[in-house]
C-alpha cells in the first residue's frame, strides 16, 4: 500500500463514519454501500483537500468521485496530487 | 427580484391581501388570504383521508439539539434561527439597558436558550420517534407547522415565516419511495384541479457553501428531491410543493428502527401553503370572489 493510499484510507477512517474499517476495504469497494453517508462524504472531501493540499473543482464535486478508494485516488491524481 | 414580482407584490399590498411586516421577508396575511390557506388545508387533507394517519399541528419551535442531530445546522447554517434570552446575572442588566437606550447591539448580551425555530414541519416528527421501532408497514403522518428560514427577500414567494402541510412516512425503503411517488402524483393532480399548471422537476436543497455543492450533486444524482413548480409571484416558476426521500438519514440520526434492527427510511411530501395561495392569486386574480367556481368550491370559499 503506497503512502498516499494509506493517507486516503486514514482520511476515510477518521471522517467516513464507516461501520467497517477503511484499512481493509478493497480498492473498488463501493463506499456508499459500505455506509458512507452524503454528509460524511463532505467531511471526507474536506479532509482529503487538506491532506493532499488540493481543491476539488466543481466538476469533481459528485457522488462518483468519492465512491471508492480507487475513485478517490484517480480524482486526486487528476488534480496533480502525488498519489 | 424581477419587476413583475415587484408589481405583483405591490398589487397584493394595494388589495390588502398582504401587509408588510416589521422586517424584510415578513408579511402579514389578511383573513381573506388565510381563508384560502384553510381551504387548501382541508382540500389536501381530504385527499389523504383514505388511510389512517397521525395528525399533528406542531409549534414553530423545537429543541436546538434537533437541528444538530438532523445535520440541518451544518447543511444550512445560513438559514437557521436559534432563540436567545438574557441568562446573565442581574448585575449585567445595566449594560443591557445602556445598549437598548443607546441603540447599540443588545442582542450580543443574550445567549442561546436551547430552543430554535423549525425549518420544516417533518423535523418535529423524528424526535418523537427517537429510540423506537416502527412497524414494517410504516407510520403515516399528516402534519403542519409554521416554519422559519433566514433568507430575507422582498419577494413574498420567499417569506421568512411560512407554513407547510406535510404527508410523511416512516418505515421501509420501498414504503418511503412509494409514499413519495404516490404524493407527487396526487399533489400534482390536486394542484391541477385548482387551475394551476404545475410541472415536476428534479430539485435540490440549498446546501451551504462549497461542501454544499457535493451535497447538491449527490442529492440530484440520487433523485432524492422533486418539486412541483408553478408561477408564484412572477411568470418564472418556483416550487409550491416538494417530495423528498430521505433514505435512512433521519432513521439513523434519531435511532428509529425497523423490526430486525435496520434504521427506518422516511419520505415526505410538503405543500407550501402561502406559495400555493400566491400561485392561485397569480393565476386567478386578486379578487378571490371572482375565482372560477370549481376552484372556490374545492377550497370551501363559496358563500
Amino acid at each position: 500500500m503506497s503512502g498516499a493510499e494509506t493517507t486516503i484510507r486514514e482520511v476515510l477512517q477518521a471522517n467516513g463514519k464507516l461501520p467497517v474499517s477503511a484499512m481493509t476495504l478493497h480498492d473498488e469497494d463501493d463506499l456508499y454501500q459500505h455506509g458512507l453517508s452524503s454528509h460524511a462524504s463532505v467531511n471526507v472531501m474536506l479532509a482529503l483537500e487538506s491532506a493532499f493540499d488540493v481543491e476539488f473543482p466543481d466538476a469533481l464535486l459528485r457522488r462518483d468521485t468519492f465512491k471508492s478508494v480507487a475513485a478517490i485516488r484517480a480524482a486526486l491524481e487528476s488534480l496533480g496530487a502525488e498519489v | 427580484m424581477t419587476s413583475s414580482t415587484d408589481e405583483f407584490r405591490n398589487a397584493l399590498f394595494d388589495a390588502g391581501l398582504l401587509v408588510p411586516g416589521s422586517a424584510t421577508g415578513l408579511f402579514h396575511r389578511s383573513f381573506a388570504f388565510e381563508n384560502v390557506i384553510r381551504g387548501i388545508e382541508s382540500f389536501v387533507s381530504a385527499a389523504g383521508s383514505d388511510v389512517q394517519r397521525r395528525q399533528l399541528y406542531f409549534s414553530p419551535i423545537l429543541d436546538r439539539s434537533v437541528l444538530a442531530k438532523s445535520d440541518y445546522v451544518i447543511s444550512f447554517p445560513n438559514l437557521v434561527g436559534v432563540l436567545t434570552s438574557f441568562t446573565r446575572p442581574e448585575k449585567d442588566l445595566s449594560e443591557l439597558i445602556e445598549r437598548v437606550e443607546s441603540g447599540g447591539d443588545w442582542s450580543e448580551l443574550l445567549s442561546s436558550n436551547g430552543l430554535a425555530l423549525g425549518g420544516a414541519a417533518c423535523h418535529h416528527i423524528y424526535p418523537t420517534l427517537a429510540g423506537t421501532e416502527v412497524p414494517l408497514d410504516g407510520l403515516l403522518y399528516e402534519v403542519q407547522a409554521s416554519c422559519h428560514r433566514h433568507e430575507p427577500s422582498e419577494d413574498p414567494a420567499r417569506m421568512q415565516s411560512f407554513s407547510m402541510r406535510e404527508f410523511v412516512y416512516v418505515g421501509t425503503e420501498s414504503g418511503a419511495i412509494a409514499h413519495r411517488e404516490l404524493w407527487l402524483q396526487r399533489g400534482a393532480e390536486l394542484l391541477n384541479k385548482l387551475g394551476l399548471s404545475v410541472e415536476m422537476v428534479t430539485a435540490n436543497d440549498p446546501f451551504f457553501g462549497r461542501a454544499g455543492k457535493l451535497m447538491v450533486t449527490t442529492q440530484r444524482e440520487r433523485e432524492a428531491k422533486f418539486e412541483l413548480v408553478a408561477a408564484i409571484t412572477s411568470p418564472s416558476p418556483g416550487a409550491i410543493s416538494s417530495g423528498n426521500y430521505h433514505g435512512d438519514h433521519f432513521g439513523k440520526a434519531f435511532a428509529i428502527s425497523l423490526p430486525g434492527g435496520d434504521a427506518a427510511h422516511s419520505s415526505c411530501f410538503a405543500f407550501g401553503l402561502e406559495r400555493i395561495t400566491l400561485a392561485l392569486l397569480h393565476r386567478h386574480g386578486l379578487d378571490i370572489a371572482a375565482w372560477p367556481s370549481q376552484v372556490r368550491s374545492s377550497l370551501h370559499l363559496l358563500d
